[in-house]
């Protein structure tokens, strides 16, 4: 099996500050793969490093097989666009994006040809006699994007593109960005701290923090599956509530025992369980819905917040042991339990949405 | 998944890591080796002319008769007296007194001073030798050393001159610190220094505040009017001076009796020519001042004269110290204007000059240097610390201050502006004054004779058609050196000791005095071993000097301009697989050529005007300008000198205006992507 891109055990350090370590990686040919953590985890790091623009301090990187650890930029093989689009302001669109294309034996003809092509793809065919500083922040970071790709490069990589941006024209480009990557079948890195956008574009997203990869997976894997507590908590929104594993796969919770997902934990150990709000099934209160006896919890509603398509609601009780959990409950639910601020209420936990972490450590591995 | 990959490596950091190194593409060697090139110059035309002259002034000379055998011959040429040092011959004879024999690098000592009844037609020959290591002699210009035995006739024996040995030590410095005359200067230099600095930083401050603050008319005129001064040699107020208040000046009796020879002198004329270093500066540190803080304490209801104290003052604090210390270097480095009109008022910079050129002792003018360092060096420090401080304050979102008409303050700040502006027209009237008249003070009609320089000391129209070209090719070259300098270490990546060491070499200039620069270029390349001596005496080594005197500034400015590009143009350019000088000829040099025309005025009016480097430098095919104003005052010439410090006004004045015009014209043509 040999992938794209494989990064194998990369460490950087700046001084005595290590900003990435250990970081071993597989990109396959053709994959949209999202670097997705916060501010200071090295996501940025790690591109560069990528790119060549800051060397790692070791470790290796190999591109379509060819080793390109310690190359200079300019015999790797990639296109980038900077969150700063990096456009050359004094010259023309058209120039900018002919830039990379001149001198390399091309005739005058052909490149015009290409412009045209690549202005068309990115839907600024009427602005190519434009300077940078004349078109708006969108439409600068479609140039720097039909610029970065002009030569076919193998590799395109894009640090944080869309951060300069408004909301609603940022919402549109994640579209147009993921489009135009799937119709070439480009290899794409790109970085990002805007988990949305991450889990909307992504065929995979590396989640990292503190200079290492947490979990690696599909958007989906990422949010029904976090290996850690670190993703649970940074990827969508989720309940963590303290536990003591009583049995492989049981855990008590006040003075309740549940069951849930807790691979590779040893019995006695304290623990955090996550569960998301939109994973807490309600019930009338003091019903038994077959199947689930060992889920069930009686808990009373405290204040409910409405959030447009649902509620969100605070549970406590003495099940929970002095706990709170969040749960977000559908218009529909509430009308026919009708829920109401004090109400009692049987919530269930589906074994297979608890997901068991250690507690204290707090970026410690599941499994 | 992948994830399975980083399982099965071992955790932590592999044993066998070892660091990467890059390989370096085609772009990384060629920017190294320029950086290494401009690197390599700098420290060919600064560093080593520098550790020239600090050896120097560490070297002693002496005589060592100990060092030294003479044979006598009878007179039918059989040596048969046995051989006798030159120390024993010297405490038989009292020939040289022990204080005669402390020397310098030049000196000579003739071997007849030991043979009181040597004659040159005398049949007796002579032997000599040398039995010390490092002694040695020289017969006619032929240099001998060793214990092998000279033997020449009394002809020849006239022509035998013992040379000194070097020693290395702090004498030269004993010597300084314990001559009254000489370490007296220190002193002066900096009373003056400090006295002209006061008055300078609160005049100039006055200047800037109304400015900023009022809504005076003509504000675009005062401003103009206070740069003057930058266009003239620093001698220049000097000489009209010397017509003010001279010993037949027209307004002498203001002095009450004092002489304008002397302090007075000195600080008027320090005044003026610094007045435009301290104005743009402190104009600078008004200008980012925040608008918000005096909406503050309007609100507050505090008074006018609270505010100034709480909120002007302090927020421009950095540009008063910074202001303060560039006019105090300023002071106390120049040369020009306290030989014009010191008098017999010492100077450390005249010091200098009086050593080397008056009195041929290099040692002492290297020592005088060194001296003179310790305060330049200190001056330009605080002046580094400070404005890395204000650039800081720069950075905060501030919002500019708009003055609001007060009839009262704008009339007064007129007023005084108008009293600054009367000054320094009127110092650069007189000098025109002077220039076109014909005989002062006796016969005021107006002729051009003044004009013919060729008819005067001073090298005559030629050094100031020598100055233009030195001056051009200043500007070009110096441009070139600088930006390319700056570019290639703001953009190479990696490297980052050499880059540091680049920075500091591109900072030294600054703090070195031209007169010590100057002397330095002396020491080395005048050295006959020097395989660059041939520079010397030409206008190529007038031209490396200048523009490394002037380097700090310009690379300064280059690199703010170079730093305002985004960092990753080059990385672009480079993923895109364009090479970087590409990048430099398509982007780089467009986007900022305003900063290269401002660098290249910058460099141009500097080496119209400098006077204290090159004044060691100069050659009598290669005599300058402003060297020129300053020989013709030296010879009395000084309506002349005045005539010619004018051409250098108005040829820099011109050289300004063409500057303005080509800049708007280059902004209109190739910058039209600035505007939207
Ligand atoms: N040149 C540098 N010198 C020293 N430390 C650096 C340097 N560049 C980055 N770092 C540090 O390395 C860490 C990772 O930085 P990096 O830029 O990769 O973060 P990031 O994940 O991209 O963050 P952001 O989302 O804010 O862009 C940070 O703590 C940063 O302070
Ligand atoms: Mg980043």
């Amino acid at each position: 099996m040999s992938s794209y891109l494989r990064i194998r055990d990369l460490h950087k350090k700046f001084g005595d500050f290590t900003a990435l370590r250990n970081v071993s990686l597989d990109v396959e040919e053709g994959e949209f793969v999202c670097f997705l953590g916060p501010s200071g985890c090295g996501k940025t790091t790690l591109l560069r490093a990528i790119a060549g623009l800051d060397l790692q301090t070791h470790g290796s990187i190999e591109q379509a097989g060819r080793d390109i650890s310690t190359l200079p930029i300019a015999e790797r093989d990639f296109g980038i666009v900077f969150q700063s689009y990096a456009l050359f302001p004094n010259l023309t669109i058209e120039r900018n994006i002919a830039f990379g294309l001149e001198n390399s034996g091309r005739p005058r003809a052909e490149i015009a040809r290409r412009v045209t092509e690549l202005l068309d793809l990115v839907g600024l065919a009427d602005q190519r006699e434009k300077y940078p500083a004349q078109l708006s922040g969108g439409q600068q970071q479609r140039i720097a994007l039909a610029r970065a790709i002009a030569t076919s490069p193998g590799l395109l990589l894009l640090d944080e593109p869309l951060s300069a941006l408004d909301a609603k024209v940022r919402v549109h480009l994640r579209h147009q960005i993921k489009e135009l990557q799937r119709k070439l079948g480009v290899t794409t890195v790109m970085v990002t701290h805007d988990q949305e956008e991450a889990l909307s574009m992504a065929d995979r997203i590396v989640v990292m923090n503190h200079g290492v990869i947490e979990q690696i997976g599909t958007p989906t894997e990422i949010y029904r599956e976090p290996r850690s507590l670190f993703v649970a908590d940074f990827i969508g929104e989720t309940n963590q509530l303290h536990a003591t594993l009583s049995a492989p796969g049981c855990f008590t919770l006040g003075r309740t025992c549940l069951q849930g997902m807790t691979d590779g934990l040893a019995p006695g150990q304290p623990i955090i369980v996550t569960i998301r709000p939109e994973d807490i099934i309600p019930h009338a209160p003091g019903s038994q819905p077959a199947g689930s006896e060992r889920g069930l919890l009686d808990v009373t509603v405290g204040e409910m917040e409405f959030l447009g398509s649902f509620w969100r609601s605070r549970l406590t009780g003495a099940a929970l042991g002095g706990e709170q959990l969040y749960a977000d409950f559908s218009i529909n639910a509430v009308r026919r339990l009708s829920l109401d601020e004090g109400a009692d209420l049987t919530i269930e936990l589906p074994a297979s949405r608890l997901i068991a972490f250690p507690a204290g450590e707090d970026h410690g591995h599941r499994g | 998944m992948a994830t399975a990959a980083e399982e099965a490596l071992p955790k932590g950091r592999p044993a066998k890591a070892r660091p990467v190194r890059p390989k370096l593409g085609r772009d990384d060697l060629i920017m190294r080796a320029f950086m290494v090139v401009i690197a390599l110059y700098l420290v060919v035309a600064l560093a080593l002319p520098l550790y020239a002259m600090l050896s120097k002034s560490f070297s002693t000379f002496r005589f060592d008769l100990t060092a030294y055998e003479f044979q006598v011959s009878d007179e039918q040429g059989s040596f048969a007296v046995p051989p006798v040092s030159a120390a024993a011959l010297n405490e038989e004879l009292q020939a040289v007194p022990p204080e005669n024999l402390a020397t310098n690098g030049d000196g000579r000592l003739p071997a007849t001073s030991f043979f009181p009844d040597f004659s040159f037609r005398s049949p007796v020959m002579y032997r000599i030798r040398a039995t010390g290591d490092d002694a040695s002699y020289l017969i006619g210009s032929e240099r001998f050393a060793g214990s092998r035995w000279q033997e020449v006739d009394s002809n020849d024996f006239r022509r035998v001159m013992l040379r000194p040995v070097r020693d290395i030590g702090l004498a030269n410095y004993a010597t300084y610190f314990s001559t009254p005359s000489l370490f007296r200067s220190v002193e002066n230099s900096l009373i003056i220094s400090v006295i002209s600095t006061v008055i300078t930083v609160l005049l100039a401050f006055g200047f800037a505040y109304a400015l900023n603050r009022s809504c005076m008319p003509f504000k675009g005129v005062f401003r103009l009017i206070a740069m003057a001064p930058i266009l003239v040699p620093s001698l220049l107020p000097g000489i009209a001076l010397v017509y003010l208040f001279g010993n037949q000046g027209m307004l002498k009796a203001f002095l009450l009796g004092e002489s304008i020879y002397g302090p007075i002198g000195i600080v008027i004329g320090s005044v003026f020519f610094t007045f435009p270093h301290a104005m743009i500066i402190i104009t600078t540190a008004l200008a980012i001042s925040d608008a918000r803080l005096y909406e503050a304490a309007e609100c507050l209801k505090a008074s006018r004269w609270k505010t100034f104290w709480t909120v002007t003052v302090p927020g421009a604090r950095y540009g008063l110290i910074s202001a303060a210390f560039v006019v105090f270097n300023l002071v106390i480095t120049d040369f020009g204007l306290p030989k014009v009109i010191g008098g017999q008022f010492n100077m450390l910079a005249v010091d200098i000059y009086k050593q080397v050129i008056g009195q041929q002792n290099f040692e002492m003018g290297a020592v005088v240097s060194v001296v003179l360092l310790f305060p330049a060096v200190l001056a330009f420090t605080v002046d580094r610390i400070v404005q890395k401080r204000q650039v800081a304050a720069l950075s905060a979102r501030s919002v500019p201050y708009q003055p609001k008409p007060k009839p009262r303050f704008d009339a007064l700040a007129f007023v005084y502006c108008s009293l600054i502006a009367v000054f320094i027209l009127g110092l650069l009237g007189v000098c025109q004054f002077a220039a076109l008249i014909k005989f002062w003070p006796y016969d005021l009609s107006l002729s051009l004779k003044n004009y013919a320089f060729d008819l005067m000391d001073g090298g005559g129209w030629d050094s100031y058609y020598n100055s233009i070209r030195m001056a051009f090719l200043t500007a070009i070259f110096g441009t070139l050196v600088v930006f390319i300098g700056a570019y290639m270490v703001e953009k190479t990546r990696g490297f980052e000791s050499g880059r540091s060491l680049f920075q500091l070499l591109a900072m030294l200039p600054m703090a070195i005095p031209g007169m010590v620069l100057g002397l330095a270029y002396i020491f080395f390349f005048n050295d006959p071993r020097n395989p660059l001596n041939a520079l010397y005496g030409t206008l190529a080594i007038l031209v490396v000097c200048t523009v490394t005197h002037f380097y700090t500034v310009s690379h300064l400015t280059a690199m703010t301009a170079l730093k305002q590009m985004d960092r990753e143009f080059e990385s672009v350019a480079a993923s895109l697989k364009q090479p970087f000088y590409k990048l430099f000829r398509v982007v780089t040099v467009p986007v900022c050529l305003p900063t290269i025309l401002d660098i290249s005025i910058y460099l141009f009016v500097n080496a119209m005007t400098t006077v204290s480097a090159v004044v060691f430098l100069y050659s009598p095919t290669t005599t300058l300008a402003s060297v020129a104003v300053l020989n013709m005052d030296d010879a009395g010439d000084i309506a002349p000198a005045a005539a010619m410090g004018m051409m250098i006004f108005y040829t820099n004045a011109g050289a300004r205006i063409l500057h303005l015009i080509v800049s708007k014209g280059v902004l209109r043509r190739t910058q039209a992507w600035r505007f939207r």
